[in-house]
């Protein structure tokens, strides 16, 4: 039924991204800033409570000032969800043909955005390690739904939590308490280097490559938003206390918020798997969506 | 109790201000201090390889691992909070040794660094990460010095007032990791 598509210029689609990116890289999310705050109230070391008036102090400056509140303005990952009757036209107003490639246009608006915001330009060659020098290209999951609209999540993840983040395959009988002995090595011997206060994403099933997926989606959840399926909200409750039981505490120095969320997403795996994906988030946690 | 100090460390003053540190000290460091992280360090080790002049006086020097965002207009640099310190530990001890005084940066580090921190009498500073915007603010003056051509990753000598430190690992071997 062509008469009931919907034509959206590839620019519209860019200009939307820039500015997604440039909003995000400056505010930090309410559900972030009001976890650090409980955090900070609760915290009794000198040291760990001045680590969190300094990231509540950061984050006053950088909306004030329109500066980004981290230097490393992370490699933008987006999450896309292109309705199946939305057509992408080159031109605008649907002129030059509904041929757009979402893929191009997104791109483009990670140029624009970190370019006109300021942000930094992170991303080079795995080898040479020569910089692209517009932060591009962004890594896009793309995916088909109903409807005639455009929902574009963005992420920018930092460089120094992805690195401390791991995927396993444990053995099917090791269960929860194996995902919960993983995660917590990780997260102790991950220790200062991610930033934390951490939050922590776990993708637990799929497979090898939908594991880390699961574990990045989880991590666009708001922390106040619970799980959507009940049986996983005592889990995330229980692990939230042993990571914070580790006392890595605020930067690695010793106290009681080492994590401020455990964010989980499932999906049915093999039966002779149990995949574990564990994707560390810093505090810095920069989202934020825009429907087209 | 903040401790109030000035880079570069020169006088025989300095560097006993630098031996007296503990970790877990507070820190506020003004003066001039230099950007470098993993790109401009493998530059720097190759330069010292064939004998060849630095951008900057390494001796006394202090060290910031970093890569700030673009300054906007009006302002000297963008947001410049410290990046993950093990990264530079392969090159550190190399700079230690040719009179750097000091590293700033986040996170432990390897146990070779230690050792050169006793030798040379240096320290190893932690800035608080993600407090990039924060840390923005204590700087005053930027200027490339050199490796344009690495965009975030070039050096920058900044002129830095009240840059609120840790101290992470001191000259005696203390640890706050
Ligand atoms: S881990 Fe996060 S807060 Fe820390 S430097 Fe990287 S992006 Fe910034």
């Amino acid at each position: 039924m062509m008469n009931n598509c919907r034509t959206l210029s590839v620019n519209a689609v860019s200009e939307a991204v820039a500015a997604l990116c440039v909003e995000a890289n400056l505010h930090l999310p309410k559900d972030v800033a009001t976890a650090l705050e409980l955090a900070r109230q609760r915290e009794t070391g000198a040291l760990a409570s001045g680590i969190l008036d300094q990231l509540a102090a950061n984050a006053q400056i950088a909306a004030a000032q329109c500066l980004p509140l981290c230097q490393d303005t992370g490699l933008a990952v987006f999450f896309v969800e292109l309705g199946r009757d939305l057509r992408l036209a080159n031109g605008a107003d649907g002129a030059g043909g509904a041929d757009g490639d979402i893929y191009a246009a997104i791109n483009e608006g990670v140029r624009r955005g970190y370019a006109e915001g300021f942000l930094r330009k992170s991303v080079c060659d795995p080898f040479s390690r020569a910089n692209t020098g517009d932060n591009t290209p962004a890594v896009i999951h793309l995916r088909l739904v109903p409807g005639r609209s455009l929902r574009i999540v963005y992420m920018a993840k930092g460089g120094g939590s992805e690195n401390m983040s791991r995927v396993t395959m444990l053995a099917p009988a090791e269960g929860w308490e194996g995902i919960k002995r993983f995660v917590l090595e990780r997260v102790r011997e991950a220790g200062g280097n991610p930033c934390p206060p951490i939050i922590v994403g776990l993708g637990i099933g799929g497979n090898f490559e939908l594991a880390p997926l699961l574990a990045k989606e989880a991590l666009l959840r708001c922390l106040d938003e619970p799980n959507p399926q009940p049986d996983l909200r005592d889990k995330e409750a229980e692990l939230l206390e042993l990571i914070n039981d580790l006392g890595v505490g605020p930067m690695g120095l010793g106290g009681r918020t080492t994590c401020l969320g455990v964010l989980i997403k499932t999906a049915p795996c093999h039966i002779a798997s149990l995949p574990l994906a564990v994707n560390i988030q810093c505090h810095s946690a920069r989202h934020g969506e825009v429907l087209l | 109790m903040k401790k109030r100090l000035t880079a570069p460390f020169l006088s025989a003053d300095d560097l006993s201000a630098l031996r007296d540190l503990r970790t877990g000290d507070s820190v506020l460091l003004s003066g001039v201090i230099y950007t470098a992280r993993d790109a401009a360090h493998q530059r720097l080790l190759g330069l010292l390889a064939k004998g060849e002049a630095l951008p900057f006086d390494l001796r006394g020097a202090a060290i910031y691992y970093c890569g700030p965002t673009p300054a906007p207009p009006g302002r000297p640099v963008g947001s410049i909070g410290p990046t993950t310190s093990y990264r530079m530990d392969s090159f550190a001890p190399a700079l230690y040794e040719r009179g750097l005084a000091a590293s700033i940066g986040k996170g432990p580090r390897g146990a070779a660094v230690k050792e050169a921190l006793c030798q040379s009498g240096g320290v190893y500073f932690a800035a608080t990460g993600g407090a990039a915007a924060l840390l923005a603010s204590c700087v005053k003056e930027a200027k490339l010095i050199a490796f344009p051509d690495l965009g975030p990753e070039a050096v920058y000598e900044l002129k830095v007032e009240d840059f609120p430190l840790l101290v992470a690992t001191d000259a005696q071997g203390g640890d706050l990791y």
